[in-house]
């Protein structure tokens, strides 16, 4: 069921509805919050209040951008409020670190890498696999976590994504990039691991 | 083989990102394409790009703790009676 479909049964009363849209997003709320406030306690209750904000503003909520969008505009709104912290100077170093160790002096592959589709294939929501992705975005240090979880986890654009954390959309871009070369790496290294596909 | 080549693949690997999100420039693009057209191991590196961020794509939440999820009841029904008063 669809966010819009569950946004008017939870107007009609549905309960269950409600349950099921908290549970699609509340990992991710609590991502954003936390992003900009200190305790993973503190980012729970930012949740709870965009959730009390949701429901009061359900019924003016007209759908102009997707519910997703209007969803996390609230929280991170609430969270900047609540936040002290600051990640608005962002020192990226642009020697690029991505996979350094991979590469020869001429910039060749010194290890090539192998493609994944072959391995995984229509397997593609394996649960294992699954988890060690899921397993390597927890890993990554923020920014980076927010940035994927929101354009990648939750398919945000990329101009959403730099207006909620307030950076740059350059920024937003090389941050992407490192977070995605870190799981591809992660899922490279259980792939090496011997996980069996078949 | 690298040496005709414009971009190395430590520089064509950099785009890839970006490459996905139709977001390089115009000529980036045609470095990165003209690159990829006669280099397997970051074709293969594109292939795996493009897992990774479709695997991220379908991962599923944590399920909620029961803490959270009483709580968030409570405010649902606190919704619910703020409705009908
Ligand atoms: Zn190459």
């Amino acid at each position: 069921m669809d966010d819009e479909a569950l946004l008017e049964r939870i107007l009609a009363g549905d309960r269950d509805a409600f349950a099921e849209l908290v549970q699609r997003y509340q990992t991710s709320l609590v991502r954003v919050a936390r992003y900009y406030v200190k305790t993973e306690a503190s980012a729970e209750d930012v949740a709870q209040d965009t959730w009390i904000a949701v429901l009061k503003g359900l019924e003016r909520f007209e759908g102009r951008s997707s519910f997703k969008t209007w969803l996390f505009r609230i929280a991170a709104n609430r969270a900047r409020k609540t936040g002290t912290r600051e990640y608005r100077v962002i020192n990226l170093d642009p020697t690029d670190p991505v996979a350094s160790a991979r590469f020869n002096d001429q910039g060749m592959w010194i290890e090539p890498p192998a493609p994944f589709t072959e391995l995984i294939d229509t397997r593609l929501a394996n649960t294992e696999v699954l988890e060690a992705c899921k397993q390597a975005i927890r890993n990554l240090p923020e920014p980076q976590q927010s940035v994927v979880t929101l354009r990648d986890v939750e398919g945000l654009s990329t101009s959403e994504v730099s207006h909620l954390l307030e950076l740059s959309e350059a920024n937003t871009r090389v941050l992407l990039h490192r977070g995605r070369a870190k799981i591809r790496e992660a899922l490279e290294g259980t792939l090496k691991g011997g996980y069996s596909w078949h | 083989m690298a040496l005709t080549k414009e971009i190395t693949c430590h520089q064509a690997v950099a785009l890839v990102s970006n490459y996905l999100d139709g977001a390089l420039s115009w000529r980036d693009r045609r470095r990165l394409e003209h690159h990829l057209a006669d280099c397997d191991a970051c074709s293969a590196y594109l292939d795996q790009m493009r897992v990774t961020i479709a695997l991220s794509g379908l991962v599923s939440p944590d399920d909620l703790s029961a803490k959270a999820l009483t709580d968030l009841m409570d405010v649902f029904e606190k919704y619910q009676r703020d409705q009908t008063d």
